[in-house]
């Protein structure tokens, strides 16, 4: 037998996204334009960037934990109480802005680490241990903040949330320049390869010679510190750190990251696919704000869109297996 | 010195004593079959080789070093590959990642950038099933969507790939095909001639009659004989199995 020459990669395994995830954008971004003339605008477009900004910088922690089939419930409630320890140092403490930017970072960071130990060390489900630290850091939040939004943060702080360099929101920068950092660590790094392995097949990755628990450490803080980043993004944008910051945004999150591919159940993940995810959650919203529905309905369809794309998913899997 | 030296390994699980006081060496270039009844701990006692269990009490030498409660990936470096029962395979991923599961080559983009080796990747893992007469059309297939014999030969590539000098197969011929079952016996024949030692466990005594040199039986935990395969028979084998003898 001659040997043969070695395939090339498809497509789709090189960019590391499924494609339907961008059709779905694109669709969305059709009927939209179809439905309001507002829609198809420059301004527009950047509006939903930064919209987009937090919840995808969210989306991209829920797509690491849950392609290791993990969970991080806690992730908007680590946004609140990470706004909130940024903004108490530099109000409260009135320590310089770097301060409170990195006090933002430390504080998603070291919930996400707690969240980490008590998964692999206490070996408790991650459902339970982040579940808890949902309540754990909003309660924390609003103790440091006693109840009350902290106002009046440094100029240079809100620049971050309300800054425009060359036009361009600043937090969508932010939010681009982590998509694409994390997008090569996911897609090209032996971590982001073990952590779709450890998704996979725990057992089959210990069995390699992969840390296992190392790396759930090293995930649940990597969570932590998006949320941590989130946090920052969304302080510095309402120029104040709100206790009550990012309430459901986990639901957002975890919703763009399994609607870009992300499989629920682990093993597989793409950066550039919660990209688009978190894109087709804020065109969804953004077309529904021009559309003047309700907020209480954004909710809902939000929820919807969850259950369907996780529907969706499920079938073709049963199909494919059948 | 033996290629590789077990001595007095227990291994509890709770109240259930998989492994007690379990010993015996393999010797380099030797094809070693372990056989017992199903839960006589053969599975165990190769996991605590592999470092995935700790025992619980005992020694392994390797070419004369302890491994002893070593991690997986530094017994994997020392030599030691296993292709496990169940595969242990990452069914999400294509075939190259799984071959290289844990021991990615990486290459510096820019001087900086770490990234995965895919292109060395994807061409040693096509070379290695190439070598193996493996029949894979799609390497980049999820492997979960392989057939039972084409995910065995990515386990069976997996092994190879980095120059063992131990191979561990536990039941490689579970889910096969007869033709491809000679196929794996072949392989066994292959790596001796190679130099490379074998542990096979495999409940069908005729493949082991056919390529051991060296027959240990496990009966609930224990070591029951230890037999030169030339000088016993099927039928003994048998006996020491049920505990008949
Ligand atoms: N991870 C485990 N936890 C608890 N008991 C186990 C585990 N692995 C194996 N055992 C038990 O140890 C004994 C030996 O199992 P095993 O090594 O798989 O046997 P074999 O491979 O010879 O069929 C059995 O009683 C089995 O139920
Ligand atoms: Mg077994």
């Amino acid at each position: 037998m001659a040997m043969t020459a070695v395939a090339k990669r498809p497509l789709s395994g090189r960019l590391g996204f499924r494609l339907e995830s961008l059709a779905v954008l694109l669709l969305l971004g059709m009927v939209m334009a179809w439905l309001s003339p507002y829609f198809l605008s420059v301004s527009n477009f950047l509006n939903i960037l930064l919209a987009t900004a937090t919840i995808g910088v969210l989306g991209i922690g829920a797509s690491f934990v849950i392609g290791a089939a993990g969970l991080d419930l806690s992730l908007g409630s680590v946004l609140g109480l990470a706004g909130v320890v940024g903004a108490s140092l530099v109000v409260e403490l009135e320590l310089p802005w770097f301060v409170g930017l990195l006090g933002c970072l430390a504080a998603g960071t070291a919930a996400g680490l707690v969240n980490g130990l008590l998964v692999t060390r206490a070996r408790l489900p991650a459902f339970i241990v982040t579940l808890g630290m949902l309540g754990i850091a909003r309660g924390l939040a609003l103790v440091i903040a006693d109840g009350k939004t902290i106002y009046g943060l440094d100029p240079t702080l809100v620049y971050i949330g309300q800054g425009r360099p060359f036009g361009i929101p600043f937090p969508v920068i932010v939010f681009v320049g982590v998509a694409l950092f994390t997008h090569y660590i996911l897609a090209y790094t032996r971590f982001g390869r073990h952590t779709l392995a450890i998704g996979d097949n725990e057992a089959a990755a210990r069995a390699m010679g992969i840390h296992v628990e190392r790396h759930k450490l090293a995930l649940y803080a990597l969570s932590g510190l998006t949320a941590g980043i989130a946090g920052l993004l969304f302080m510095a944008r309402v120029n104040a750190g709100d206790p009550t910051a990012g309430l459901t945004y986990e639901l957002t999150a975890i919703t763009a990251a399994i609607i870009g591919g992300t499989n629920l159940f682990g093993g597989r993940a793409s950066i550039l696919g919660t990209f688009i995810g978190a894109l087709i959650m804020g065109v969804l919203q953004n077309g529904l704000n021009l559309l003047a529905v309700q907020s209480f309905y954004q909710q809902m369809a939000i929820g919807a869109v969850l259950i369907f794309a996780v529907w969706l998913d499920q079938t073709a899997r049963r199909r494919r297996e059948a | 010195m033996s290629l590789l030296e077990i001595r007095g390994i227990s291994k509890r699980f709770g109240s259930i004593e998989a492994l007690r006081e379990v010993s015996f060496a393999v010797e380099a270039g030797e094809v070693m079959a372990v056989v017992g009844d199903n839960g006589a701990g053969k599975s165990t006692l190769m996991k605590v080789i592999t470092g995935v269990y700790r025992p619980d009490g005992g020694e392994i030498r390797f070419r004369g070093e302890p491994i002893t409660g070593l991690e997986p990936g530094d017994i994997r470096r020392r030599g030691i590959e296993m292709i496990y029962q169940d595969l242990a395979l990452a069914p999400q991923q294509d075939v190259p990642s799984n071959i290289f599961l844990g021991r990615e080559p990486v290459r510096r983009v820019l001087g900086l950038f770490p990234v995965i080796d895919r292109k060395t990747i994807d061409r040693e893992a096509h070379a290695m099933l190439h070598k193996l007469g493996a029949r894979i059309p799609d390497i980049y297939a999820e492997v979960g969507t392989l057939s039972g014999g084409q995910q065995q030969s990515v386990a069976i590539a997996r092994a190879l790939t980095f120059d063992p000098k131990l191979v561990i197969m536990d039941e490689p011929t579970a889910a096969l095909a007869v033709r491809e079952v000679e196929h794996v016996l072949d392989l066994i024949r292959e790596l001796k001639r190679q130099g490379i030692a074998v542990i096979l466990i495999s409940h069908r005594l005729t493949d082991v009659f056919a390529v051991s040199d060296r027959i240990v039986t496990l009966r609930q935990g224990r070591v029951i004989s230890e037999e030169v395969t030339a000088r016993t028979d099927m039928q003994r084998i048998v006996a020491h199995i049920v505990g008949a003898a």
